[in-house]
């Protein structure tokens, strides 16, 4: 077997002049790029054009039966108000869990990369734990730890005399209750990153401002927020791309109920298309949503930029 | 002064460990109680007497190993292929010179912002019409190639000096040996670090397995523990038991090689 291998190796890497092989590049990025081609990037042109049909559960049968239906279902989209209650709780969810989230999670890294804190490895460890564990796990787990009767959380509340809250069961409070499973689950990813950040900022500039008599406050807004920036960047951009893919939450803790309060367009596209199967409807959602991605990207590069700059 | 400062600010951290934990204490916890114990007031924290009678009845009556038993085949396959795989393509993208590397390395890149959800619905029709539904591959395909493992793979290869790949190739060896024997050896680290990311990623993966597998028996054991979860409601300390089983795996590999899935999330985010 070896044998051969090697044997089918030579042949593939006859030398060039130089001595250096000249297929061998592509030798090794063919798997890779064949996987991805045909089973993400084609997907991704497909979609696009899916969009732009009627494909639906005859199509599925039979696929002649799909007939191009230019932007109708984009229209569609625009008239469906369903469409506009996932867009509002997904932005929702984006735009308080994103910010809260890395708000968290910078504050838990301050707490363990100040010289004052013991057993910083441990303490790492034990903020990291919920980034590790499963999420439908998790999201069955505070579902119970919600209940509005038999909740860890109300039972705690009612100790400092809050009233009980019916958590998952109101449409006010249903969103915030996602947004804390997912700051609880995620904070842990982004403090690790924020820890490496803050390591990378010289002692030297503390010093130096500590003796222009600079206080703690002023240092952070000084000194660690700008010299974080890059962080900031990747770590506002991959949050917000994971965020605006809300779906497991909802869907194993609420349904996107009640009344739709939970509703995100991922759960909108799964139910869409994988429920009903207007795989049409359902490509143009999801269209939507890689758009939205894609200029919220846009912008977090814009605005960082003219930051630096200003 | 400064010890009172040191003092609140380990009290913050502390608090902060109480809280991030007791969602899991609670979980497993919950999952030692008799039945129906979890669900009376005050909400008891610890288990009256303890009882394995949930675990027992997952595996019993549930069906549970079978979920385990295919978590597991995806995961350890998708693992394994995609090592090979994007450890290829970083040995090409990192030690290579060749008309275009640059440019399709950045147009992979980009290709880090589009979500995956995008891909979902001409894949099923695609996998469906290969036979693929309700297969391990079906579930497995997405998975074998990353865009971000082969940039994980492509920076910790840049660190390998030319100078030893060259020294091998006078001493005859040809391109596959050096990636074979020379490479792979040297790369350790960054296998078990990506190893884990795809291992993790793969157990945890809701949704895509959620739309391949529609039969019962192929389900992974997030599939399953949603589908009993929205059937058995009122059995919490049932759920609490299949949520612990769900965790533990990934937990136990977290906690054995936590080290090095630390530095894959510092590396990948050096460059964004």
């Amino acid at each position: 077997m070896t044998q051969a291998v090697t044997t089918i190796g030579k042949r593939i890497f006859s030398r060039s002049s130089t001595g250096y092989s000249r297929r061998a590049p592509y030798f090794f990025l063919a798997p890779a790029l064949f996987m991805l081609c045909v089973f993400f990037f084609f997907p991704v042109i497909a979609s696009f054009f899916m969009s732009f049909t009627d494909f639906d559960i005859y199509g599925l049968s039979d696929i002649s039966l799909v007939r191009l239906v230019g932007l109708d279902n984009y229209a569609e989209l625009l008239r469906d108000p369903l469409f506009w209650i996932a867009l509002k709780n997904t932005f929702y969810f984006v735009l308080i869990g994103g910010p809260l989230s890395i708000a968290v999670s910078l504050s838990a890294a301050l707490l363990i990369n100040s010289k004052l804190a013991r057993l910083k490895g441990l303490f790492r460890l034990v903020y990291f734990t919920p980034v590790v564990t499963t999420l439908v796990s998790v999201a069955i787990v505070w579902r119970y730890i919600y209940h509005p009767r038999f909740g860890l959380l109300n039972y705690v509340l009612d100790i400092f005399g809050i009233q009980t809250i019916d958590w998952l069961g109101d449409p006010f409070w249903a969103m915030p209750s996602i947004i804390i499973l997912a700051v609880w689950k995620n904070f842990g990813y982004n403090m690790i990153i924020f820890i490496a950040g803050l390591q990378n900022i010289p002692d030297e500039l503390y010093e130096a401002s500590k003796i222009d008599g600079a206080n703690a406050v002023s240092q952070f807004m000084s000194i660690t927020l700008p010299m974080l920036a890059p962080t900031m960047l990747f770590v506002g951009i991959i949050t917000m791309i994971g965020y605006f893919q809300l779906f497991a939450e909802p869907y194993i803790m609420t349904q996107g109920g009640p009344v739709n309060s939970t509703l995100s367009i991922v759960l909108y596209m799964y139910q869409e298309g994988f429920r009903w199967w207007n795989m049409g409807y359902a490509a143009a959602l999801a269209f939507v949503l890689f758009i939205i991605i894609f200029i919220g990207t846009l912008i977090q590069l814009r605005v960082q930029k003219s930051g630096y700059e200003g | 002064m400064k010890r009172g400062h040191k003092i609140i600010l380990n009290l913050v951290l502390v608090l902060t460990a109480a809280v991030t934990l007791s969602p899991i204490a609670w979980m497993v916890s919950v999952s030692l109680m008799p039945m129906g114990e979890s669900s009376t007031y005050p909400p008891p924290f610890f288990p009256s007497e303890i009882t394995f009678i949930h675990y027992y009845d997952l595996f019993e009556r549930l069906n549970l190993a079978r979920y385990l038993m295919n978590s597991a085949i995806i995961a350890v396959s998708v693992t394994a292929i995609s090592l090979i795989i994007n450890s290829m393509a970083g040995f090409a993208f990192a030690k290579y010179r060749f008309r275009g590397r640059d440019k399709l390395f950045r147009f992979l890149l980009a290709g880090l912002v589009i979500p995956a959800q995008v891909t979902m619905l001409p894949l099923f029709l695609m996998l469906n019409k290969m036979g693929f539904i309700n297969t391990y591959l079906g579930v497995m395909i997405p998975g074998m190639a990353s865009i971000f493992g082969i940039f994980l793979m492509r920076q910790y290869m840049l660190s390998i000096p030319d100078s030893l790949i060259d020294a091998a190739r006078i001493d005859g060896a040809s391109d596959f040996m050096v990636y074979r024997r020379l490479v792979i050896p040297l790369c350790k680290p960054i296998f078990v670090t990506l190893a884990i990311f795809t291992f993790m990623g793969t157990w945890n993966d809701f949704l895509w397995p959620l739309i391949v597998m529609t039969d019962d028996s192929m389900y992974t054991i997030p599939v399953a523990l949603a589908n009993l979860s929205l059937e058995h409601v009122q059995d919490t300390e049932l759920m609490m038991a299949g949520s612990v089983l769900t965790i533990l795996p990934v937990m136990l590999v977290f906690m054995v090689l936590q080290k090095y899935y630390i530095r894959g999330i510092m590396m990948g985010s050096v460059k964004g």
